[in-house]
């Protein structure tokens, strides 16, 4: 006989013996589409609580204020509240983070109980070493976020953007991302992006909001009245001080010079 | 239950679905994007508060004023100072990019002690106790040796407080080899002095001038006070004429309103001639002639029997019309000015030259006039009293410079650095022992340079006060930095060229970086450290201490306002301008022969001519191109590492346009690339200067070649300074 009956043969045993077999595979087969289904929602819950849960832990990590400021017992104490110690030079530019030497001011010595300020006076003051302040709502270098613009001509309060800070007894903690080394207060707490108050998140989408807001008042210009030599090159200085500032143009460089 | 390949698939499928909605990758993509813009190379610009300092830029001579703007204390941006009476706001290449030199990696940050091969590189930090006891230690072993003489100093600059103090420890050591780096300035002093008496500075009222015939001055490319020139340059596009005589399409030459191309080295002759038609044609003032004037009526022989329109044009390929018409222009120019020095004005020239020029200007009356050359005194400020010298200093300072400046041969010239090498080589005088150099690169800017590298090797003692590893820091035994000219207190008296006095004041911007020490201060501890009537002559505590005491009432004025201006200025009038020559009057004197500078190489062996060329954007002084000025040197200057030579295309005939070839002098030779220029006259090959540092950072480091590297010293037989315009060269096939 030739090889090839005997393939035949075969053949035909196979299509008998299919119809008994069957039943159980078909069994079989809805309990591997189980098994198949269980992989997938372990995959599922696994990477969603690790995105979700475990990510979010892995990136930021948590850093204390070098500190614990007492904002609220600090703007009790001042007449000009936030301005007193945040406030504008002359050329306009913004203070930001006070110096060491604002600070000397008041706390050349040891003023009141608190541990906490003995630290800092013994710690910074006697040695003149800057705080190394971790600042919650530092953004990129890219972004150009004039506060005089925002503040005095838009009127716009510190807690828009900063929240209630002014009203905090403790530093809380600052999540530094550890990738880009920005804080988290940028992205906000909130992975998902949810946002209750102005203040809880500060990417670009969120200055966007506000500034197509603007935008749809039709105001098309407004007026500084102070100098702004401190806008960087190519801008030339004007001559006189008074400069007109165009905020319905939504353009790129109006941040990112 | 069994687990197979399927399930594994689903895991992996509900593990990316997880992931996808979870925020992980849009987290992480957001992420990596501001990642990205923290590279540790991507600069950062500082933040905080902003203020300005005004000072000084003493990269050049210019002396232009300065503001730089600082964030916290970093200093970001060097600009020119509003209101400058030099420059008025402006600045230039170099200046701006001055940050570079103050922040780059070129410092010498600490003092060093060489400890291996000369110009081998091996350095060993020390402390500057230990670089101070060296210097002393030297010194005072050459002084009980009897030779004080054997100590020389080169300084960019005698003017100002700190040259005075390096001056003034000489004298009162005992040598009298001070030596200031030459430049056009030696020529027009030493015109000034035989022509006018005195020795003052020549300033040039080009603002207010209405017809500049200018004979190869690189009146945009660096001449004078480079950003001053520029600014009289836009002046006289309104309402003035420019006339510029240069071999080769410089950019003065672009602009100017009317280009004489001029067989090169005969401006001299052509000064003559334009002198023989305007006296020819009477359009010489005859006031001045007549009544302020000593030796006119031979100059007028001299002139008018050797210097006839025709024999002029003759020798310098002007046409006769051309040297008429320009003669009567440029009398009839009711404020005309003829100035000369080529291009930048960095090296010197032939006396002859810059007699005949000055004489076109004493012609037309425009000495001490407005728009013309006028006699700046200097500020007398520094009111110290002569040094008291002891024995072992008189017997030094009678010794003689070893330059021979001053001395019979060369009576009235000040300074001959460029003799230095060949004295110290030949020993035909003394050895020198010891050599201090400040402020100055003569390694990279003296002509000759193998010439100058052998003197240097013969010098037992070498020690730079650079700032900078320069090629003269490089070969050095010691190098003592001074901080740079951001960090330090400096007065910066007039400018060169500058029509009135001012003093500047450069004042630190911002606080030393590294371990480096202000010169006056090092002067100042080394004359210490002799005690007796050196240390006498130096009673002040500290360089700054000296500087106000030295401005006295100016000194507050110059620190509200970064300068002090004679606005008021007038020079003498012609009556008692010219008290310090032997007539009392203004001198037409005539020294030496009234023939070309012949430059070195035969016409045989070596066809062509090879001149270099200054540019803005190439500094060729003692600072080197700092890296944001050498990326604005075009390609047809500099392609990649190799120098391009310019070269008429009617004589470039064998090389292709970019091609290379081998650029041959009677001094050495060169691999270079050629470009085709119809802006340069047939038979010359011109090469920028300012290339070819050994020294300084790989932005600078191996450039091109240094023309130095190229051409020999032509000494003018009067003055003895360099008068070489240019040598002799081929181009062979490379």
């Amino acid at each position: 006989m030739s090889t090839l009956d005997n393939k035949a043969e075969k053949n035909v045993e196979q299509v008998e013996a299919t119809p008994s077999k069957q039943i159980n595979d078909k069994d079989r087969k809805k309990g591997a589409w189980g098994i198949i289904l269980m992989f997938f929602v372990i995959g599922l819950v696994a990477s969603l609580a690790f995105g979700w849960l475990i990510f979010p832990e892995l990136l930021y990590s948590q850093k204390k204020q070098p500190i614990d400021f007492n904002h609220a017992l600090h703007v009790g104490a001042v007449e000009d509240g936030c301005e007193s110690c945040h406030y504008f030079r002359e050329d306009g530019s913004f203070s930001g983070v006070p110096k060491l030497a604002q600070c000397m001011d008041c706390h050349e010595e040891v003023q009141g109980e608190n541990p906490e300020e003995a630290r800092f006076v013994n710690e910074y003051v006697a040695k003149g070493n800057e705080v190394p302040w971790l600042v919650y709502s530092r953004q990129p270098d890219c972004v150009f976020f004039p506060h005089i613009a925002h503040v005095k001509m838009g009127k716009e309060d510190c807690s828009t953007c900063h929240g209630h800070i002014g009203e905090s007894t403790h530093s809380r903690v600052y999540e530094e991302n550890r990738l880009t080394g920005y804080s988290r207060d940028i992205w906000g707490k909130s992975m998902a992006g949810f946002k209750g108050n102005t203040w809880d998140r500060m990417k670009m989408d969120d200055c966007a909001e506000c500034h197509a807001a603007v935008k749809t008042q039709a105001e098309t210009t407004k007026t500084l009245p102070w100098p702004i030599s401190w806008i960087p090159r190519p801008y030339e200085k004007p001559a006189s001080s008074q400069v007109r500032i165009n905020v319905q143009k939504e353009a790129c460089f109006v941040c990112h010079k | 239950m069994k687990v197979c390949r399927r399930s594994f698939l689903s895991l992996i499928i509900g593990g990316a679905a997880g992931t996808a909605f979870s925020p992980l990758p849009w987290k992480l993509i957001d992420d990596a994007s501001i990642w990205t813009q923290n590279w540790p190379w991507t600069s950062v610009p500082e933040d905080g508060e902003v203020s300005h300092v005004n000072s000084v830029c003493t990269l050049c001579p210019g002396g232009c004023g300065i503001t730089v703007r600082k964030v916290n204390n970093r200093a970001i941006k060097i600009e020119g100072m509003k209101g400058h009476p030099v420059n008025d706001g402006g600045i230039c290449v170099l200046g701006v990019s001055g940050l570079q030199l103050l922040y780059g990696p070129t410092r010498v940050k600490t003092p060093l002690k060489r400890t291996g091969v000369r110009g081998e590189g091996k350095w060993k930090k020390i402390s500057w106790d230990e670089a101070i006891a060296e210097v002393v230690k030297k010194l005072v072993s050459l002084r009980k040796e009897g030779k004080s003489h054997t100590v020389a100093s080169i300084s960019g600059s005698d003017r100002g407080t700190v040259a005075q103090l390096l001056g003034r420890f000489l004298t009162a050591y005992g040598s009298p080899n001070f030596i200031r780096t030459p430049s056009i300035q030696d020529s027009y002093e030493l015109t000034a002095h035989l022509m006018q008496g005195g020795q003052d500075q020549v300033g040039f009222d080009a603002e207010n001038s209405d017809f500049v015939l200018s004979f190869g001055s690189g009146l945009i490319e660096g001449w004078g006070s480079p950003v001053r020139m520029i600014k009289a340059n836009s002046k006289w596009k309104e309402r003035g004429k420019v006339v510029q005589i240069e071999s080769r399409l410089s950019n003065t030459a672009a602009k100017a309103d009317e280009w004489i191309s001029i067989n090169p080295g005969t401006e001299a002759t052509l000064a003559f001639g334009i002198a023989n038609v305007i006296i020819q044609e009477s359009l010489y003032n005859t006031d001045f002639a007549d009544n302020y004037s000593y030796g006119f009526e031979e100059f007028k022989q001299f002139v008018l029997s050797e210097f006839s329109p025709d024999d002029v044009a003759e020798i310098t390929g002007v046409s006769s019309s051309t040297i008429e018409s320009l003669a009567k222009n440029f009398a009839k120019a009711s404020k005309p000015l003829a100035v000369c020095g080529r291009g930048k004005g960095e090296t010197p020239g032939s006396l002859n030259e810059f007699i005949a020029v000055n004489a076109l200007n004493a012609l037309v009356g425009n000495i001490n006039k407005k728009g013309g050359v006028w006699s700046v005194p200097d500020l007398d400020y520094i009111k110290w009293p002569e040094p008291e010298k002891d024995l072992v200093a008189e017997n030094g300072m009678n010794k003689g410079r070893i330059d021979c400046a001053g001395s019979s041969k060369y009576p009235d010239t000040r300074y001959l650095l460029d003799r230095l090498p060949s004295a110290i080589n030949s020993g035909e005088q003394y050895p020198i022992e010891a050599l201090f150099v400040a402020g100055a690169n003569p390694l990279y800017t003296m002509t000759d340079s193998k010439k100058v590298k052998e003197a240097f090797d013969k010098i037992p003692f070498v020690v730079s006060f650079s700032s900078y590893m320069d090629e003269t820091a490089e070969n050095a035994d010691l190098i003592l930095p001074n901080h740079v000219f951001l960090e330090r207190y400096e007065d910066v008296p007039t400018p060169p060229g500058m029509q009135k006095p001012v003093i500047s004041l450069s004042k630190p911007v911002v606080n030393p970086l590294f371990d480096t020490k202000h010169l006056g201060d090092v002067i100042l501890l080394i004359a210490k450290s002799f005690g007796g009537k050196i240390a006498d002559a130096f009673p002040w505590d500290n360089y700054e201490a000296c500087l106000k005491e030295t401005l006295g009432n100016d000194w507050d004025k110059l620190v509200d306002d970064g300068y002090l201006f004679h606005s008021n200025f007038r020079p003498a009038a012609w009556g008692n301008a010219f008290s310090n020559t032997p007539s009392k009057k203004f001198e037409f004197v005539n020294k030496g022969k009234a023939e070309s500078v012949k430059i070195e190489g035969d016409e045989q062996s070596y066809p062509f001519i090879l001149m270099p060329y200054d540019s803005m954007r190439l500094a060729s002084g003692f600072i080197g191109d700092p890296p944001f000025a050498i990326k604005t040197v075009e390609d047809t200057v500099l392609k990649a590492k190799e120098i391009v030579v310019e070269i008429n295309p009617r004589t470039a005939r064998g090389f292709v346009e970019g091609g290379y070839a081998i650029l041959s002098t009677p001094k050495g030779q060169a691999k270079v690339r050629v470009h085709y220029s119809d802006g340069v006259m047939p038979g010359i090959v011109a090469i920028p200067r300012g290339l070819g540092h050994t020294a300084y950072d790989d932005y600078l480091a191996g450039k091109g070649v240094n023309f130095n590297e190229l051409i020999g010293l032509v000494e003018d037989p009067v003055s003895g300074l360099n008068a070489a315009w240019g040598i002799r060269a081929k181009l062979t096939r490379a």
